[in-house]
């Protein structure tokens, strides 16, 4: 335990960091009722346009990160803080509504941030087209592949006009081809916008070819176990040598977290 | 990112989109659409009045009377307009009273899907009263009302009330969470959320909650109206005029004219409602 918290102040930014950080978490620590302790102590500082990626096994409550971090859970102790920004949150499943084209979808989130009717349908159009869907505008979610889906739900996710971008595994479901893709797609835009994006994935590589630096969560509770700073220039590819040897890396410790647990329910 | 690996990149995912979407299977033409739709239930109904034939020419039953003998009692009622005047005043109670009781159904069913407590108190009330045939309601309307329109409209409003309230609760309770947190996500609350989530959400669950209300409303019209005949013509008394006078031609013939009528109402209304709203959100295949 030592090892784990000497290594985790080691990342603690200083001060002038602090005072531009996108994304404050401080002490976060989360539990629900009388339940078990799913976030114990957790603090991150995310830099304005950072991309980081939040990895871990299940039951290290990746999810529950982020929906405290958008504003949907409440802290049980620790403070979140994103600084002039309501974030936009993103989910593993697109959530379109059926009952509105790709294109409404995208202006609903501009009419709820109260944009006027005549900009709404020239900024829906822009949208469509950063994530290159300007023809498909006038079709329904279910006419859409689940890739296309996906990149609707990013539209609309951008239309919120937040800096910040939350993402809970938006590409788990996807087939290997399209999530290549959509990761080219996710690294674009993000240079485009300038986001700072808070990316949770279960997947090693996926973190890896993202994000700039990857905190690695322990499982009950979600503790930070462990962060790396990814080194390698942008734009990676997924299979290259450089993506795969920092995973190597990443998915020993990981293991080791996951065989932790082992110990302890034979003992 | 280069321009070059830019265009490469768009390239691909076009080529994704395109290859994922698949070709557009062409439209069945209307005549095919017609015959492959409209043909069956003819066939069907031309086949039951052959059997009916049959029967009466093979065995001739005393108590049944042939086609042809109702295809003439038809003619004469419709020549005595009682027929279209039975359909006038039926589909106007009916329509009335399924329209009051949407509108008193409504706000109640959103109330108690959305309010826990109330839930827990009504519900099984509602549900009870969903299953209680609304026919025991006649008497008690008879002992408060006379033999008026109000008696007719109480046992409408009484059948279909109930029905409506289950079904807008179903559809809300149907609504996936996600959708809710999605909206509260791009920052809807309260009436917000209700009028570009919630109600959207909850349209086909509600809309055959009014299908089932309909089909209440009407059938509680028709045994409040077999019973208690009041001042204007319905379907329900044409029957039991025709039972009065032993005439059983005239029986069926009511018997008939509740059942297009039935049918004539979700095939001209609720049907192509219920299609198109499924439609657009991809819930029907064909």
């Amino acid at each position: 335990m030592t090892v784990l918290d000497s290594l985790r102040r080691r990342h603690v930014p200083d001060t002038a960091e602090v005072d531009s950080a996108a994304v404050v978490v401080d002490g976060l620590t989360k539990r629900f009722g009388r339940g078990p302790l799913i976030l114990d102590d957790i603090s991150l500082r995310v830099a304005p346009g950072e991309f980081l990626c939040i990895l871990g096994a299940s039951g290290c409550g990746k999810s529950t990160l982020l929906n405290l971090v958008a504003g949907l859970e409440q802290p049980t102790a620790g403070t979140v803080e994103v600084p002039g920004h309501k974030p936009s949150l993103m989910f593993q499943e697109p959530a379109l509504y059926p009952w509105l084209t790709a294109a409404q979808n995208v202006e609903l989130a501009l009419r709820l941030r109260g944009v006027g009717k005549a900009q709404r349908r020239e900024e829906t159009q822009r949208l469509l087209g950063v994530v290159r869907l300007e023809g498909a505008g006038a079709k329904r979610p279910h006419e859409l592949s689940g890739g296309m889906r996906q990149r609707v739900a990013l539209a609309r996710a951008l239309a919120q006009d937040s800096k910040v971008l939350l993402m809970d595994e938006p590409f788990a479901a996807l087939d290997a081809i399209t999530r290549d893709v959509l990761h080219d797609e996710l690294t674009r835009i993000r240079e485009e916008v300038g986001a700072t994006v808070l990316f949770v994935t279960h997947n090693v590589r996926e973190a890896v070819r993202l994000g700039d630096r990857v905190v690695l969560l322990s499982s009950r509770p979600g503790r930070v176990a462990n962060e790396f700073a990814v080194d390698i220039p942008q734009p990676r590819r997924i299979e290259s040598p450089e993506v795969a040897a920092l995973s190597v890396v990443i998915t020993e410790h990981l293991r080791a977290e996951i065989r932790r647990h082992a110990q302890k329910a034979t003992s | 990112m280069t321009t070059a690996q830019t265009d490469t990149n768009r390239d691909l995912e076009a080529g994704l989109d395109a290859l994922e979407l698949g070709p557009v299977e062409p439209r069945r033409s209307w005549w095919r659409q017609a015959l492959y739709s409209g043909l069956p239930p003819v066939v069907a109904l031309l086949l039951l009045l052959a059997v009916w034939q049959l029967i009466v020419s093979t065995r001739h039953p005393h108590n049944l009377p042939s086609p042809s003998a109702v295809g003439s009692e038809l003619q004469d009622q419709w020549s005595k307009g009682r027929i279209q005047e039975g359909v006038r005043n039926s589909l106007y109670h009916g329509a009335l009273g399924f329209l009051i009781s949407t509108a008193i159904a409504t706000p109640i069913g959103v109330a108690l899907a959305r309010i826990s407590l109330l839930r827990r108190a009504f519900r099984p009330l509602i549900s009870g009263l969903q299953s209680l045939p609304s026919v025991v309601w006649v008497p008690a309307a008879i002992l408060w009302f006379g033999l008026s329109a109000k008696t007719l409209f109480f046992v409408v409003l009484m059948g279909a009330i109930p029905s409506i309230v289950n079904g807008t609760i179903s559809g809300i309770d149907q609504v996936p969470p996600l959708f809710l947190r999605v909206g509260h996500v791009l920052g809807a609350r309260g009436l917000t959320l209700a009028r570009h989530v919630l109600l959207p959400a909850a349209l086909p669950g509600y809309l055959s909650g009014l299908k089932q209300g309909w089909a209440f409303s009407w059938r509680s019209l028709m045994a409040a109206e077999l019973i208690a005949s009041s001042g204007s013509l319905g379907l329900g008394q044409l029957i039991e005029d025709a039972r009065n006078l032993s005439s059983f031609p005239g029986v069926i013939v009511g018997i008939l004219a509740i059942l297009v009528v039935g049918i004539a109402v979700d095939l001209v209304f609720f049907s192509p409602l219920e299609r198109r709203v499924l439609k657009r959100r991809g819930l029907l295949t064909t």
